[in-house]
């Protein structure tokens, strides 16, 4: 026993060298940049994807030591920025680069790559025990713009809906505004309904739906558990329900669900090539299943 | 200070107990310098808003700010229902704790009670708020079969909890100082223990539980996390007694919920420091309010015994 700690004493202790020493190379590296033979990647971006590229970093690290990437969070906003600026190699964003900055970027001599690297899917969640188990956009939406206020007018018991929803600065929440409170109608003003709860995580979301039967609340599909029920959802009364899953999400049945990106300042070149080329393979996008995402299923879905 | 007295001073003033002196006045002093720093801060990031909003839209029912609304009343009203319900439940809950342990409590029951109530300072708002969202919120939702637990009620009991501390080690502290000679005059003259705690011991330390009434005050109104965490954050106006079993939106919670992702420099920027502006007036003239109480009754009671 005794042996084995010191044993993984000294591995810590090396590790910890290593690491003094690859961050006193730190600025030699960046210099190489650009000679176009990098050694690390700059990854930058969006909240949602944050977690998921640092468990592809972290993985890739281990398979390529040579080949360091640094991952930080912000927002998509922030990652596009970046790579507009030039600080970042690759910007993670959770919605598609706005045609502004697209042009912003030309401005600046960079043109964005687009990459679509898994998906994400909201999925609408009740508590267990409430029978409802399907609903219309429609309907979800006049639950949440406040115009259906109890369960019994979408098929269920007579209780009153409670509104859950993330806090505003959470893309999930501008995503769902748009995408389901509005139908995805660029002209519709509809807003959430006053009375609906602004939570500041996704756990608070967790925990309100585990136990209140009158609860409906949404997130990523990555944040489900076992004991909230999911949703099924139509896009018209007439048409089919689908549950979220990786297949119905892939397929483009489940309504409610969107792309993940990762730009590119130009063609990728070199390094941040083999890594994207990584990031589409089967071994990586097992990582996307594990952390909830859906995996994109044909090899280098780049538009 | 006479003159003569100030003389022998200068000359026994060696430079130790001059740099001393000024230590201790620049960190009296820096105090001062910080509030008024903050302030300057907070009007200079927050003043804008009054040039780039019209007062009739800052006025308005509706807070959501991603889109361009930005009322403040549904988060003033918020704010205030909180800290008016935590003052109206920690008060007489402080004040029988500190009654309690000062004034009947033998000597042992007294140590163990006072650090115990002391750690209850320490508890970290986010651990309390924890315990809110998932211990009270669904008991309250229960008991008082209510759509939802997240309500302005919970975030009540919840801060009253916290300002508990604060409330019974000041009016502890009051009851104490409150000289021993009453208490047996009064005793002599035949009174009960409980006629002596209620005409004599708190009508003597009234400023003072009044003090710790508004330190409770100070405490409820700006916390953040605990509130965040377990009032729901629908920005609704709160108007009823019915609204208390609702949920309400803080001005603290919005500031910390949405200062993270908010531009630099934008109308929302410039609206959450208003919101922040508005809770340091409120504050400030809490205190002053009860400074102002406190000084005109210490006065009062100069006049009496003179």
């Amino acid at each position: 026993m005794r042996n084995k700690d010191t044993h993984l004493s000294i591995r810590i202790l090396a590790l910890l060298l290593l690491g003094l020493a690859l961050a006193g190379c730190g600025p030699q590296t960046a210099q190489t940049d650009a000679g176009g033979v990098s050694a690390t990647i700059q990854n930058k971006g969006s909240d949602t994807i944050v977690n998921l590229a640092l468990a592809w970093a972290e993985r890739y690290q281990t398979l390529e030591p040579d080949v360091r990437i640094a991952v930080t969070g912000g927002g998509s906003g922030t990652g596009i920025a970046a790579l507009i600026n030039g600080t970042v190699d690759l910007a993670n964003a959770s919605r598609q680069i706005k045609t502004e900055e697209v042009e912003e970027a030309r401005a600046n001599g960079i043109e964005p790559v687009e990459f679509v690297i898994a998906r994400d899917a909201i999925a609408v969640i009740v508590h267990p025990d409430n029978p409802v188990d399907k609903l219309t956009l429609q309907q979800i939406s006049d639950i949440y713009s406040g115009k259906i206020t109890n369960w019994q007018e979408v098929g269920g018991e007579d209780r009153p809906i409670v509104l859950l929803s993330r806090e505003t600065n959470s893309g999930t929440h501008v995503y769902f505004l748009e995408e389901v409170i509005r139908l995805g109608e660029s002209d519709n003003k509809t807003l959430f309904s006053l009375d609906t709860l602004l939570l500041p995580s996704s756990e608070g979301i967790g925990v309100e739906v585990r136990q209140n039967p009158n609860a409906i609340g949404y997130d990523g599909l990555g944040y489900v558990t076992p004991d909230m029920k999911t949703i099924a959802v139509s896009r018209g009364p007439e048409q089919p329900y689908y549950s979220p899953t990786a297949e119905t999400v892939n397929t483009g049945q489940y309504p409610i669900a969107r792309d993940l990106y990762m730009y590119t300042a130009g063609e990728p070149q070199g390094q941040i090539k083999a890594y994207l080329e990584w990031i589409l393979s089967p071994a990586a996008q097992e990582i996307v299943l594990e952390l909830g995402f859906v995996p994109v299923t044909a090899e280098g879905e780049t538009p | 200070m006479t003159n003569e007295h100030e003389g022998q001073q200068k000359r026994s003033l060696s430079w130790v107990e001059f740099l001393i002196e000024r230590a201790i006045q620049v960190s009296g002093i820096s105090a001062i310098i910080l509030v008024v720093l903050i302030f300057l801060f907070l009007i200079k990031e927050g003043t804008p808003t009054f040039l780039e909003i019209p007062l009739s839209s800052l006025f308005a029912a509706r807070w959501y700010p991603i889109e361009e609304y930005y009322g403040l009343l549904p988060l003033i009203l918020g704010s205030l229902i909180i800290t008016i319900g935590a003052a109206v439940v920690s008060l007489p809950l402080g004040l029988a704790t500190a009654i309690f342990i000062a004034e009947i409590a033998p000597e042992w029951v007294r140590d163990i009670l006072k650090p115990f109530v002391e750690v209850l300072a320490g508890i970290p708002s986010v651990v309390i708020g924890f315990i809110g969202m998932l211990v009270f919120a669904p008991l309250i939702r229960v008991a008082l079969d209510i759509p939802t637990g997240l309500t302005a009620f919970t975030g009540v009991l919840l801060l009253a909890w916290m300002a508990l501390p604060t409330v019974v080690s000041v009016a502890e502290d009051v009851l104490d100082a409150v000289p021993k000679t009453y208490r047996d005059a009064g005793l002599a003259l035949g009174m009960t223990r409980w006629q002596v705690i209620w005409r004599i011991v708190l009508p003597a330390g009234r400023s003072g539980v009044l003090m710790a009434l508004m330190l409770g005050v100070g405490r409820a109104i700006g916390e953040t996390m605990t509130v965040m965490m377990v009032t729901g954050n629908a920005a609704r106006i709160p108007l009823g007694l019915r609204d208390f079993f609702m949920p309400v939106r803080t001005m603290t919670a919005t500031i910390a919920a949405e200062m993270g992702e908010v531009a630099q420099g934008s109308p929302h920027y410039h609206v959450l420091f208003a919101v922040g502006l508005t809770l340091f007036v409120i504050t400030f003239a809490v205190n002053m309010a009860a400074a102002s109480v406190v000084f005109r009754q210490v006065k009062r009671a100069e006049r009496m015994l003179s």
